[in-house]
């Protein structure tokens, strides 16, 4: 009963399943759309704006993870609007952002001909690394803001709502309630939020003492002395 | 004592939960000057919302603050007309004479300053919100000593939809009803809302709130969706540089508005209209409170209202500093309590709109236009504007003219005619350019003058008329400042949902500036082209898609600005 529909991709004729989505399409024929924000464990929200197509007889580009398809659809995946956006955004975000330890987003811009050095002078996200609880650590200027570690807290997994989204526009970013330290939040440190961040903004402690050049011992007797300080101590 | 009726107020709203969360804030906000831990500690176990969203929340608002502020607040307007007009420079000069380096409180707590985006007051340009007090024409002495004195001119051949202006009490019911007031209701009732249906397709009635969408599809696509609760909507955060016919509207006759909506809610089946006013407009929020208690009273909502089976009630809510919340479905995340993120469309509003029921959401004028049509019937609403672009069409003037105001259109005008009809380019000055439409809207050139400003003429001319916002700018006017205020009032209201706008309203301010101060660097017109299209194509909703648009038509009728 499931009925298809006919879209024609970069010129090639191709049925899938009504309720697709582009990217699922794309996916069939082995030419998914990059990605940023999606992630198969939280609710997509069309955020990165990475993924983008162009339909023909749109005015805008259409979100290849969150757009569903129609009958006769035509898509251009490689047209010189998409190629000019997905290329600016990964040049605007490597301007503002950390993403030296995000291999994807690294290899993206290898494809997209991103020039590293587009935007001289711009303004970053540079900040100190927040160091607060014996599990992870926050180095925001790592944050591409995918919200995947708020949705993650939140209704997608954990129920928690320890982190929010803050602040507006550039100036976004992921806070607690009045900068609270983890500890002093709801957080049960479940891990789940460091385990959908894709750029390491997020990061577990015993990786991050191992980057310092503290060997096994020396992280389990900080990691130890942490806890207690926290006054669990499990 | 303070505390104590905060306190039996969060008891009160409380059973309501997350959709008081703005109430409760703005509440705290104008208690105590801002809003402590403490206090969003009890209003998050009062409403029931998790910590960490309110502090989420709190950010996202400009009127917010998590830091004492002080005893008055002064927004002083840097968006283009007022810039145009000198409101940089008395914005320097009151921080100078508070001892101020930047925005911020006097050591005294007496004052606390910032920068605002356009407050709706462009004609009176510079303009000033001191506390609650609309000020225009402002000088560091009537910031310090504020006192009401805004009074909108309002310009028209043949008084249409601004016909009350002026010659009613707001606040009167009495008055409204001596004015031919709550005829269109009645009327509305006795066709039945099919019929009703049928008049709007005929009169051709499009939306003005922006986009110019024909209006009855709205209605027919709300009133078909299934779903025992609906909702209406006024859409009244007027935000848009250059644009405050809402707020005329509203300030002079809230009972045609209010009688839209009953309109609307008859129309499609709502017993419940949200009306939600920017908080910028206090004066506009008190007005429209009095008239919902009056047509209260005398039974123009409520329960059974004249007599008829139709129950049908309106709730006032306020913004708090958010240009985005204006963006239809942002608008509904603010009312219930959220950062006012636009959503991912479809769904739209007509099936899942406010609380994801079926809602019509419209503009002020809209909803005047409304009642006009009711009472005066499709010939004579079609007797005003062109067969495409029907009935009277209301244009905010402001800038570099003679006389700024409203003025209603009701015969197909040229731009030309209405700069002529606004007494030309102030002072004698010639014309450089016209931002019309607004912040979203784009640049004309000289040689584009003669275009009637109707949708249709409007659209084949490449151009837009957005909300009406017409700002002139004269030889003398530095366009280079106007471009880089453009550039600040988006990267200050882009919400930060989607990354081409969330980057490139950053980037696009950082280049303008660069543009203003004579500091260019090697490639800096394609990096703005590069990134006002990605912002143009990619981005998520209408404020990134138009963020650029205005910059764009700069580059391409006066590419000698970018050198
Ligand atoms: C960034 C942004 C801001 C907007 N601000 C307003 C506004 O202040 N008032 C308004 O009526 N519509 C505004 N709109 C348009 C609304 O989303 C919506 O289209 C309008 O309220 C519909 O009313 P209408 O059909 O009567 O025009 C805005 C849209 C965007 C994208
Ligand atoms: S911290 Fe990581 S998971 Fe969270 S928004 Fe930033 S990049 Fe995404
Ligand atoms: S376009 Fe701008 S305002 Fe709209 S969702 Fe994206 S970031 Fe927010
Ligand atoms: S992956 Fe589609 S919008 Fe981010
Ligand atoms: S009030 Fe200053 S531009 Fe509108």
């Amino acid at each position: 009963m499931n009925k298809t529909f006919t879209l024609t991709i970069d010129g090639q004729s191709v049925d899938a399943p009504q309720d697709s989505t582009i990217q699922q399409v794309l996916e069939s024929i082995n030419k998914p759309a990059p990605l940023i924000c999606a992630h198969e464990a939280t609710t997509p929200e069309g955020l990165c704006r990475q993924c983008v197509v162009e339909v023909e007889g749109w005015r805008v580009l259409a979100p290849s993870c969150v757009t569903k398809i129609n009958e006769g659809m035509v898509i251009h995946t490689a047209s010189e609007r998409v190629i000019r956006s997905r290329r600016t955004i990964l040049e605007m975000l490597n301007a503002s952002v950390d993403l030296s330890e995000a291999p994807e987003l690294q290899a993206q811009m290898d494809e997209f001909g991103a020039d590293r050095e587009r935007f001289p002078h711009a303004k970053t996200r540079e900040q100190d690394v927040k160091d607060d609880n014996p599990f992870f650590v926050r180095d925001y200027e790592k944050c591409l803001m995918c919200w995947r570690c708020v949705q993650a807290c939140g209704d997608d997994i954990q129920y928690t709502y320890s982190i929010s989204v803050g602040g507006r526009g550039f100036e976004s970013k992921i806070s607690t309630f009045f900068d609270s330290p983890m500890p002093e939040t709801s957080c049960v440190f479940c891990g789940n939020c460091v385990a959908v961040c894709p750029t390491n903004a997020l990061k577990s402690k015993t990786e991050f003492f191992m980057e310092q050049g503290l060997d096994y011992d020396e992280i389990r007797q900080e990691k130890r002395a942490e806890k207690k300080k926290m006054g669990g101590g499990k | 004592m303070q505390e104590q009726s905060f306190n039996d107020f969060l008891r009160e709203i409380a059973p309501q939960g997350r959709t008081m969360l703005l109430p409760a804030l703005l509440e705290a906000q104008k208690e105590f000057g801002y809003i402590s831990k403490e206090m969003a500690t009890e209003i998050g176990n009062a409403l029931k919302v998790p910590f960490a969203d309110i502090s989420g929340v709190i950010e996202f608002y400009s009127m917010l603050h998590s830091e004492p502020t002080a005893e008055t607040i002064i927004r002083v307007c840097t968006s283009p007309s007022c810039s145009a007009r000198g409101g940089r420079d008395v914005h320097q000069q009151i921080l100078t004479e508070l001892d101020l380096l930047k925005d911020g409180a006097t050591a005294d707590g007496k004052y606390f300053v910032e920068e605002a985006p356009c407050l709706g007051l462009c004609d009176k340009a510079p303009s000033a919100l001191v506390d609650e007090t609309a000020l225009g024409s402002i000088t560091p002495e009537l910031l310090l000593n504020p006192q009401d004195n805004v009074r909108t001119e309002v310009y028209a051949k043949e008084s249409v939809i601004t016909g009350r202006i002026g010659e009613v009490d707001p606040f009167s019911l009495d008055d409204y009803l001596a004015n031919e007031g709550f005829l269109s209701f009645p009327n509305a009732v006795q066709i039945g809302p099919e019929k009703m249906l049928d008049c709007m397709a005929d009169s051709g009635i499009l939306g003005r709130g922006g986009a110019s969408f024909p209006t009855k599809m709205k209605w027919a696509g709300a009133a078909e969706a299934p779903g025992e609760q609906k909702y209406i909507v006024c859409n009244s955060d007027e935000a848009e540089p250059g644009t405050f016919k809402d707020r005329v509207i509203l300030e002079n006759d809230p009972f045609s508005v209010l009688e839209g909506m009953m309109i609307g809610g008859y129309a499609i089946g709502a017993s419940k209209g949200f009306i939600y006013v920017r908080g910028e407009y206090p004066k506009v929020q008190k007005t429209f409170q009095a008239a919902i208690v009056s047509a209260r009273a005398k039974g123009y909502l409520g329960e059974n209202i004249l007599g008829s089976s139709f129950d049908f009630d309106i709730e006032l809510r306020s913004g708090a500093g958010a240009y985005i919340c204006g963006e239809e479905t942002a608008l509904f995340e603010s009312i219930e309590g959220k950062r006012g993120f636009p959503r991912l469309k479809p769904p739209f509003p007509t099936t899942h709109g406010l609380y994801q029921k079926p809602t019509v959401i419209n503009n002020v004028e809209t909803f005047a236009n409304i009642s006009l049509l009711f009472r005066i019937g499709v010939d004579a609403y079609r007797s005003y504007g062109t067969e495409k672009s029907s009935g009277p069409w209301l244009f905010s003037v402001s800038g570099d003219i003679a006389k700024p105001g409203i003025y209603e259109i009701t015969n197909p005008t040229t731009l030309r005619e209405l700069l002529e009809w606004a007494g030309g380019v102030k002072d004698g000055a010639a014309l450089q350019t016209v931002l019309l439409g607004g912040a979203a809207g784009k640049f004309v050139h000289p040689d584009q003058l003669d275009v009637r400003l109707t949708q249709e003429d409007a659209h084949a001319a490449g151009l837009t008329l957005g909300s009406g916002a017409v700002v002139v700018l004269s030889e003398n006017a530095d366009l280079k400042q106007t471009l880089a205020d453009l550039g600040h009032f988006f990267a200050h209201e882009s919400c930060g949902k989607c990354y081409p706008c969330q980057l490139g309203t950053q980037r696009q301010a950082e280049i303008l500036d660069r543009n203003l101060t004579g500091s260019v660097i090697e490639g800096d017109f394609t990096r703005l082209e590069d990134v006002g299209w990605t912002m143009t194509d990619a981005s998520l909703c209408g404020l990134g898609q138009t963020a650029a648009s205005a910059v764009l038509s700069a580059m391409e009728h006066f590419p000698e600005q970018f050198k």
